[in-house]
Parts: C-alpha cells; structure tokens; sequence
C-alpha cells in the first residue's frame, strides 16, 4: 500500500520520477496507445501521484472508477475507497481535499444529481479536488446513451467545468485539471466532463507520455483556507463554520464569500489558456460566416458536417468551447468575426449551450443564433442532421 | 462613516468582474494597473506614512510560531511596524466573533469593516492572512471603507487590495523594509 512517507524530492510513492505539468504534457516523449476513455482517465491518474480516490462503482457508463481502483492495488493512488452511495462519495472526496490530499473521482447521470448538494460545498470550502464527469444524461427511462443534460446542473455551483472532445483531450486535461485547481488563487473544484460511451468506451489512438513520470505532489499548505490540521495554526479539525445569522454582518460575508469563488474560477483564465492551449479551438473555414459552435463530442460530428457542407460548397467553421466555467466570451467572439449564422448541436434536450451562448452573445455580436440540432441522447448526431439544419435555417423554411 | 468603496454596501462587482485578475510573477499591482515590484513597494510605504492611523493586520501565519519562515517573517513584520509608523491589529483566526468582537484588539474576516470603521483605520497591510479569508475582508474593506489596503502575501496576491505584492517572503520583507526606510527619509518623517 502506499505511503506519504515513502516520498522523497525526486520521485513518488511508487517510484515514479517527479515532473512539472508542463514537462508531462509538453515536453516528454509520447508514444501511441489504443484505448477508451475510461482506460485513458487511468493512465492519467496513474501520473498525477493522487492521494486519494473515492467511488461507487455501480454505474454502467463506465470502468473509471474501478479502474482507478486497480491503480491504489498497484501502488499508484494513496487510498482508496467506495462511498455507501453518490452523496457519500461526494461528502468524502470533501473530506479528503479538505485534509490536504489530491483527490479524483468520477460520476455519470443520475449520480450526479444525488451528489448534488456537495458540488457548491465544495466551491464553498475551495476544495481542489477534479470530478471526472462521463455525462450520460438523467432522464427515467435511464440511459447509458451520450446525452449531457446532468452539465446543466453543475453550471452554477461555483466549480470549474472543462469539456473534452475526445480520448486524447480527455488524458491531457485531466492532468492540466489537477494542476490549475490547484493554483492558489483559483483552488476551487474542477469537473472535467465527457460524453459518456462515445469517449468513455471508444477505443481510439492517444499519444501518452511514459509511465515512470507523474506530476510533483499536491502542497495543501497553499491552499487559500487552511487545511484540517491541528498541527498548524489555526489548528482545526473541522473548518470554520459558514455565518449562517441572520443579520446584515452575515449577509456582507455571504456575498463576498460567493463573488470570491466566482472570481476564483475567473482567475483560472491564464492558467487554462496555458494548459490548453486556448479557451477555444476553431477548425474549419477561417472566413466562413456560418459557425458551429459546440462542446465534446458534438465537436466532432459538427466538423464532419463542416467536411461535407465544404464539398457542397459552404463554407463553416467550428468552434470548440474547452471550458464552460469559466465561459470563454472574449475567445468565442473573437472566433465569431465575420460570422453572420451560429449554429449550436447539442446531445441534450434542453439546449443549455445555446442558453450559455446567446447569454454570452447577447447585445455584443449580431450573428443569429440558432439552437439545434438536439438529438437528446438516445442517438447519434449524423452530419446530415447537422447540415439539414443549417439548409432549413439557410432557406428560411423546411427543407 | 467611510463610505468610498465602489458599490458601497454589496462587494460587488469584486475587482476580477471589473477585469483585474493578480499579478504575474515577478510583478505587482496597484490599483488596475501591472507594475514592477519595488515601484508598489514605494507607493505602499509612502501610502502606509502618510495616511491616518496606519495598521498592519498580521493573519495566523505570521502570528504562530510554526516554522523558521513564520518566526523570522514575524520579527519583520514588527520591524516594518516601526518604520511605518504603523500600528498592529492582529487577525488571530477566522471565526465570525459578532457582536462580541474587541474592535480595538482585534479584526476579523467576516466584518473587518467593524475594525476598520472604530479605529478610523485609513490605510492597512494585510499579512499571514490565508488567501480566501484575506479575499473575502478585502472585498468588504473595498466597497464599505475608504481604507487604502495593501495585501502583502506569499502566494499569487490579492486583486482586491488597493495595492498588493506576491511571493513576499522573509528576503522580500526585508527588502520592502530598506525601501520604506527610504521613502520615510525623502518624506522628512
């Protein structure tokens, strides 16, 4: 089993050498791997030297957590554990953060909305702790199918959410993720999401560094609050208590204690856009006037009707949010110049993307925005339904 | 009573919604504005000698004798108090202690304003403070006061000070106490 004591200044628990994010992800060597998302997650936190990892395995979506499992049985993860149910494993990642330990677990649907009361606690306590979230939606009848509704919920808990597209994205942001939750003037929770089943049980190529590196540990003694530690001044074995009086002093704390998590999230900007190389990612047509604007997954299908509009003639381009909290509103208008129709396909049925983007848009960019398609899960999102939007839009009626 | 925050009696907006994120390594801020070190740290002593009733509010990490760090930051700490004319009110922990708080002794992250507001406290130090609780004062210092703050911290700084300084350890005190000397000298104080 692993030990904190077993660590020295070079290397790790488990013997790996230790190395800066920006060694792991920019400059080490990588080689081609073939695996899913859930495999991949594993291989992630197999090189973030993570203290601890909490998890109620139940789900079908997908093999994350008990893979991260396997990972504290070969000696990578400090502790591991499973939660009596979501809430439980949400409260005890809690815990975990807030004794100073780095701390991943994941969820998917319906377990997320069971968790749900943790999330803003988390912000609230800035705990740096990421939630890998394989979004597989939250409807009865229960779906193991790409829908994300579950993200609309986490829009406003004060936690940073990051969107990849794919198996390789997943890896590299999983690793940047522990590192800027972790900056001191951010340190609030991350919830890096995917699209479950197609990220998270396709096998795809990914390029990985080699496994006898992982990131220098988690330091809680920067953290903005103290950690739980009677050792330390002001020694504590619980944090201070939230003001919950009902008078004008409390309501000063209360709203300048949101508006500091809010800019926390905010602060992460220049660390994100460093990890990630941009807020956002634009493929396609630089001087086309039609965009798609998409997150995930419906990235991808979005640049295939981008591929087959082009044969036809039209020129569009896609413009991929990385991150959602925060919302890249300075990226996503620069990257909207020139354009006159937005387009926003979304794998849910009630369009939060289209929402956080005329939200964004609203009185500062003409474009008009259009919401669809929305395939609500429960199938896939063809290029031709993408390109019949745009046709129906573009005609001004039925196709 | 001091009222020259920029929305009064709500924190908002925090500095960060006005598009004021802490300052990159190696350099400061004061105000909006992106500055080398040694220049805020001559503005912050010439604002520390010159306005009403001058405190520095040490936080629990310079208050507790818990490392070498701390002791030796703590004895600066005074000695910058003395160059500065300052006096100090100690920040001991972070329980809300309304409405029993000692104003005079004491201040605390939850209603700073209460310190601030009795002791006619025009310009203060921030120090030792851990990040969010230094955060959350300082947003309530700025829109309910017109106390000039200064967050002197060891981390990433604060953009919610009027004027902050990062990665200040005991070599960058010591630093900030040679140039305060300096400007109390050209000051003729």
């Amino acid at each position: 089993m692993s030990r904190i004591t077993d660590m020295t200044d070079t290397h790790n628990w488990s013997g790996q050498k230790l190395v800066t994010a920006d060694h792991m992800l920019f400059d080490a060597p990588r080689e081609k791997h073939f695996m899913t998302g859930s495999e991949v997650l594993k291989e992630a936190i197999k090189r973030c030297t993570v203290d601890a990892s909490v998890s109620y395995p139940i789900t079908p979506q997908s093999e994350a957590a008990h893979l991260i499992g396997e990972l504290w049985a070969e000696g990578y993860v400090g502790t591991y554990f499973r939660g009596e149910n979501e809430f439980g494993v949400m409260s005890e990642v809690a815990g975990c953060a807030m004794a100073g330990a780095r701390t991943v677990t994941t969820t998917s649907g319906p377990g997320t909305l069971r968790a749900m009361e943790n999330f803003p606690q988390w912000s609230g306590t800035r705990i740096p702790c990421q939630l890998v979230l394989m979004a597989r939606g939250i409807n009865s009848p229960l779906t193991i199918q790409p829908d994300n509704l579950e993200v609309s919920f986490m829009l406003e808990t004060g936690c940073m959410i990051w969107y990849a597209e794919n198996v390789q994205e997943l890896f590299d942001m999983s690793i940047a993720a522990f590192i800027v939750a972790e900056k001191p003037d951010v340190h609030v929770p991350i919830v890096t999401v995917v699209d479950g089943f197609f990220v998270s049980h396709t096998r795809e190529s990914v390029m990985l560094p080699a496994d006898d590196i992982a990131l220098f540990p988690y330091e809680p003694y920067k953290s903005p609050l103290p950690p739980i530690d009677s050792e330390t001044p002001p020694g504590r074995f619980l944090r201070d208590p939230f003001v919950m009086k009902s008078n004008y002093i409390s309501y000063a704390t209360h709203a300048s204690w949101q508006w500091e998590v809010r800019s926390a999230v905010e602060r992460s900007r220049p660390y994100a856009e460093h990890f990630l190389n941009g807020l956002v990612h634009t493929t396609g047509n630089e001087d086309a006037t039609i965009a798609f604007v998409t997150c995930g997954t419906a990235s991808h299908q979005a640049k295939e009707a981008q591929r087959d509009l082009e044969k036809q003639g039209i020129k569009t381009k896609v413009i991929k949010l990385r991150t959602i909290r925060p919302f890249p509103t300075k990226e996503l208008l620069a990257a909207l110049d020139g354009v006159t129709d937005v387009f926003v396909p979304e794998f849910n049925v009630v369009g939060w993307l289209e929402k956080e983007v005329k939200t964004a848009l609203y009185n500062k960019h003409s474009a008009a925005i259009v919401g669809g398609p929305r395939v609500a899960g429960g199938m896939s999102m063809p290029s031709e339904a993408i390109q019949k939007e745009v046709f129906e839009h573009i005609n001004g009626k039925g196709a | 009573m001091a009222n020259q925050g920029p929305a009064y009696y709500s924190p908002y907006p925090a500095a960060v919604y006005e598009g004021v994120i802490t300052p990159p390594e190696g350099k400061a801020l004061l105000l909006e504005t992106v500055v080398d070190e040694e220049v805020a740290m001559r503005e912050i002593a010439k604002v520390m000698l010159t306005k009403e009733n001058a405190t520095i509010f040490p936080g629990p990490q310079v208050l507790y004798g818990y490392n070498e760090e701390a002791k030796k930051k703590a004895t600066l700490i005074k000695e910058m108090a003395e160059v500065l004319n300052a006096k100090m009110i100690p920040m001991y922990d972070y329980r809300p202690k309304y409405p029993k708080i000692d104003a005079e002794v004491e201040i605390n992250p939850n209603h700073p304003n209460l310190t601030i507001w009795h002791n006619n406290i025009k310009a203060a130090i921030f120090i030792g403070v851990h990040c969010h609780y230094a955060n959350v004062a300082l947003k309530m210092v700025r829109c309910e006061t017109d106390c000039y703050t200064v967050a002197i911290c060891g981390l990433s700084g604060h953009e919610d000070a009027m004027a902050t300084l990062r990665d200040q350890h005991s070599s960058e005190l010591e630093k900030f106490i040679k140039i305060a000397r300096e400007v109390k000298s050209e000051l003729k104080l």
